[in-house]
């Protein structure tokens, strides 16, 4: 008798830790596919997940098998069409012994191995040793919102707030503890009174009427001495303030494209933009993100046209910052939206225009952000900007406000590996002020 | 199929529609049953018969198709890869799987049709369970009662050792294991252990003889002095290969045994990772008669199912066109050819078989005289299934029939000549040599590279000697032979050598 068995409810994931065996295994070479994707890929599509490919060197499996060539062999193939026993055929040129379709099953490692990630464990290798929950605890200040929220009920309060169901519950329980007469109790003594008084006297009846008048009375009494309605009744509906994270966000990408700007430069930036913006979409349902890029004006983009369209002109950083506040004011209040900037520029700026930027960002725009950050792209070789003096302008001009501001922060990028390092630098809590040593 | 007395049709067919639900299949299975035990007369294990998604089917294929299996990594990556080959529409998944134990687990996938799921219970619950049951190589090499015991022993075992020495000790000593799988399984089986009495008999027997053929002449025969008497190293060293039953093929089984650095729960590792290569290895030797078994039984299973009014016309075509994809061989010149498709040159076979016993042609009568005519092709195709594997199946039973009908011919590749040359195709001079050149290519053994262990000296410098035999000159892949080297060095704890024997 066989026997039939519905495995389709049994748990899931059943490959789960092998799978994860895997993935530790080819850490670093699935980091390294991952950085590249996350080159290749679009700001929003950065973090989807997706497919990898790694080098298939880490993870083969050697076994001893026969090389491709070499030797003597013998094949047996169907499908004869043409040859007769003797038939001599040329090997191809250039393969030894062109064996090409038995390809390589454990493979001398040329092939790439590709798989699918998925969304998480694409962010957990992404921020490998970012540690994201406590940094973004740690860092992320004031991104909360007070929103009243009902707490109960309470004895005083304004008028607006008094919550009538309540109150006449309170009040009805009030009235029976003390024995207040009902309106139909004293209706109803009222009625028959009225009925004795239309019956013929007599002496029965005069003690009764006076009876029950002397009783009309102690109701009527008592009615007046409890109220209908105490003030002790009176009960309103309770609020209290709530503090709830702000659940929306949006991220200004500044950038500086003027002809200083070159494809390195460019690529830094988006790197840096990338990372902003994975970590934002980590805490906040919603995170909208704004491309703005300068020359000597100002211009919100799309994202293509941020990192790829040319443009040519001069450098004024302030248009860009002018540009931001006036989008902020029309699409994203401060109230509503936790506001991000993340400003890239290879330092130039023209003459006297970086006071003008100082300016605007304390008066206008610190206040209302939540973090601003500033890279600036060095020269490949770094080591020349810090060694004093020779620091560009608009550097000069920031380095006082990062001293004096805490959501206000400034590094210098060279290469990509530097990216992870600095962000991690600009969003730990206890972050240096100013300059790098 | 014409001496079996037909039976009345049955008046409306077991299903419609393609939506199958347990009810309806156990239905069909008692159908299907009854074709397979009384008509064919097959002789197979319980069946289990579970039904999974596909996300299962991934996990089944990773662990190679085992319902439990210990943890490691390289099933992880079988794992992934599968898996976004199917999410990617590149790879369909197996409709079934199945397994060789008692009960007899077969996996069937939840989107099959219900004629699909007719189809892969007669192949699988029946045919391929038949021929777990009743061929000599499962017979003598496996334990389908104890395989999944074994498994979850083996899971449990590895589990252990993790928590205890840590997964990377344990994964080190498993790739190593992995590296070495196929050199470490036993070919042949070993004599019976004699019993004192028997030895004894056999001594005396062997005394007897050699007085009975003594001849005081031989002693006269000069170069018979002039044989050396081996040195003392020659001795020791036949004593040494002795002691350690040298040669040995079976890696595993020798650094398991004679390790002179592995801790034992490494060496039990060693021996699960040889058990599993053992259970598996007569599946590698019986691939094209296994599917050419399931394949023929699920053929001739189903067009009786029709024959009785059991499945519609509908259903019968549906399955006929999944079978013909599936026996479909493709020429060695097109684009996806990938050598010879186990189904179609099996299923070819079994059919041909039948053919001969049935309706032989005068060279079937020379070439198989005891097969051809005999007319009960059941019994002779079911020995077949019992007594041969790949190799001896086409060396004895491929017909010139078959190799006119696939076109074969014999590709030959030197390595000192710049041409390949023709050595035989499908005429009268050729079919020999195609059919013994055919059959040497599905002899595993002669397919897996042939290393033994050929010395060592365990009082000495402990070196480990392992001996490659090339075959024809062919060599080894070389970046693989080093980083299995490196394996095997990591097991013994000292030196390890390759030697290359038969280079020209």
């Amino acid at each position: 008798m066989p026997q039939f068995i519905d495995r389709r409810l049994n748990p899931r994931d059943k490959s789960l830790g092998n799978r994860m065996r895997f993935l530790k295994r080819t850490r670093v070479q699935i980091k390294e596919a991952v950085d590249k994707a996350v080159r290749e890929r679009t700001i929003g599509d950065a973090a989807k997940g997706g497919s990898v490919s790694i080098p298939s060197d880490g993870i083969n499996e050697p076994m001893f098998h026969e090389a491709d060539s070499g030797g003597d062999r013998q094949r047996v193939l169907p499908g004869n069409k043409e040859f007769v026993a003797g038939d001599r055929i040329d090997k191809p040129k250039g393969g030894q012994g062109g064996r090409g379709r038995q390809g390589s099953k454990d493979g001398d490692g040329e092939d790439a191995f590709t798989f699918a990630l998925t969304e998480e464990e694409f962010l957990d290798l992404l921020f490998e040793d970012l540690e994201l929950p406590d940094l973004i605890k740690s860092s992320l200040k004031d991104a909360k919102l007070a929103e009243p929220r009902r707490a109960g009920y309470s004895s005083d309060g304004v008028i607006p707030n008094l919550n009538v169901l309540r109150t006449m519950r309170q009040s009805l329980s009030r009235r029976l503890a003390l024995r207040r007469p009902s309106r139909r109790e004293v209706e109803r003594l009222e009625a028959r009174l009225a009925e004795l008084a239309a019956l013929p006297e007599s002496e029965a009846l005069t003690e009764e009427k006076a009876r029950l008048e002397e009783e009309l009375k102690r109701l009527k009494r008592l009615q007046k001495a409890i109220p209908f309605i105490d003030p002790i009744d009176v009960r309103y509906n309770r609020f209290t303030r709530v503090v709830v994270p702000r659940a929306k966000a949006v991220m200004f990408c500044l950038m500086d494209v003027s002809a200083s700007m070159g494809e390195r430069e460019k690529d830094l930036a988006k790197r840096f933009f990338i990372l902003l913006h994975l970590f934002l979409k980590r805490k906040y349902e919603r995170v909208d993100v704004v491309f703005i890029r300068h020359t000597h004006e100002a211009r919100e983009v799309d994202e293509h046209e941020f990192f790829y369209g040319r443009e040519t002109g001069g450098t004024v950083v302030s248009s860009a910052l002018e540009q931001m506040i006036e989008i902020r004011d029309k699409r994203y209040s401060p109230t509503e939206w936790n506001i991000y900037c993340a400003e890239a520029s290879d330092g130039d700026n023209s003459g006297g225009d970086t006071e003008r930027c100082v300016e605007l960002l304390t008066d206008e725009i610190l206040a209302s952000t939540q973090y601003f950050a500033y890279i600036e792209i060095a020269d490949r070789d770094i080591s020349s900007h810090w060694s004093g003096g020779d620091s560009k302008e608009l550097w000069r001009g920031y380095a006082d406000l990062a001293d004096a501001q805490r959501n206000f922060a400034m590094r210098k990028v060279a290469n990509p590996a530097d990216i992870y390092p600095v962000f991690r630098e600009l969003f730990a809590r206890q972050r240096e002020k100013g300059t790098p040593p | 199929m014409n001496d079996v007395v037909r039976r009345p049709r049955a008046e409306k067919p077991l299903f419609e529609g393609a939506e199958w639900n347990f009810a309806l299949m156990h239905e069909v299975y008692e159908a299907v049953q009854d074709i397979a035990l009384n008509d064919l007369g097959l002789d197979v294990f319980p069946n289990q018969i579970e039904v999974i998604s596909a996300e299962q089917m991934l996990d089944a294929y990773s662990s190679v198709g085992m319902p439990l299996m210990y943890s490691h990594w390289s099933f992880g990556k079988r794992f992934v890869r599968d898996e976004m080959l199917y999410r990617k529409g590149y790879q369909a998944l197996a409709y079934e799987i199945v397994i060789n134990s008692n009960p007899c687990i077969s996996y069937y996938m939840e989107e099959n049709s219900m004629a699909m799921q007719t189809l892969v219970l007669a192949h699988a619950a029946f045919g391929h369970n038949h021929f777990f049951k009743n061929n000599y190589l499962f017979q003598q090499w496996t334990d389908p009662s104890g395989i999944l015991d074994y498994l979850d022993f083996a899971k449990r075992y590895v589990a252990e050792c993790e928590e205890r020495f840590g997964q990377e000790a344990v994964e080190s000593i498993l790739d190593a294991a992995h590296a070495l799988q196929n050199q470490s399984v036993f070919r042949y089986r070993r004599a019976n252990k004699l019993k004192l009495s028997e030895y004894e008999a056999r001594r005396r027997e062997r005394l007897a003889n050699e007085q009975a053929a003594y001849r005081d002449l031989w002693r006269t025969v000069p170069n018979l002095a002039k044989t050396k008497e081996p040195t003392v190293q020659e001795k020791e060293a036949a004593e040494r290969m002795q002691r350690h039953r040298l040669p040995e093929e079976n890696l595993l089984y020798f650094l398991e045994k004679n390790s002179p650095i592995l801790h034992p729960w490494q060496r039990e590792l060693l021996r699960i990772v040889r058990n599993v290569a053992q259970y598996f290895y007569p599946q590698r030797q019986t691939k094209l008669m296994n599917e050419g078994c399931a394949t023929f039984v699920h053929y001739t299973i189903v067009n009786e199912l029709y024959d009785r009014g059991l499945i519609s016309e509908g259903a019968l075509l549906e399955i006929l066109h999944s079978h013909s994809n599936v026996v479909y061989q493709t020429d060695y010149d097109h684009p996806h050819h990938s050598g010879m498709n186990p189904y179609a040159l099996g299923f070819a076979m079994m059919q041909d078989i039948q053919r001969i016993c049935v309706a032989p042609t005068q060279e079937d009568r020379e070439w198989f005289p005891e097969l051809a005519g005999c007319e009960d092709w059941r019994s002779a195709i079911k020995e077949i299934w019992a007594n041969y594997r790949d190799e001896s199946f086409v060396r004895q039973f491929l017909s010139p029939h078959l190799i006119r009908k696939f076109k074969l011919f014999v590709l030959s590749d030197k390595a000192a000549e710049s041409e390949y040359a023709i050595e035989a195709i499908h005429d009268a001079e050729g079919y020999r040599r195609v059919r013994n050149a055919l059959a040497d290519t599905y002899d595993v053994a002669a397919r897996d590279p042939d290393i033994q262990v050929v010395d060592v000296d365990l009082l000495g410098d402990r070196k480990l000697i392992l001996r490659h035999k090339r075959r024809s000159g062919v060599p080894l892949a070389e970046g693989d032979r080093d980083r299995v080297m490196r394996h095997v060095n990591r097991l013994w704890g000292y030196d390890t050598i390759l030697q290359e024997e038969g280079v020209n």
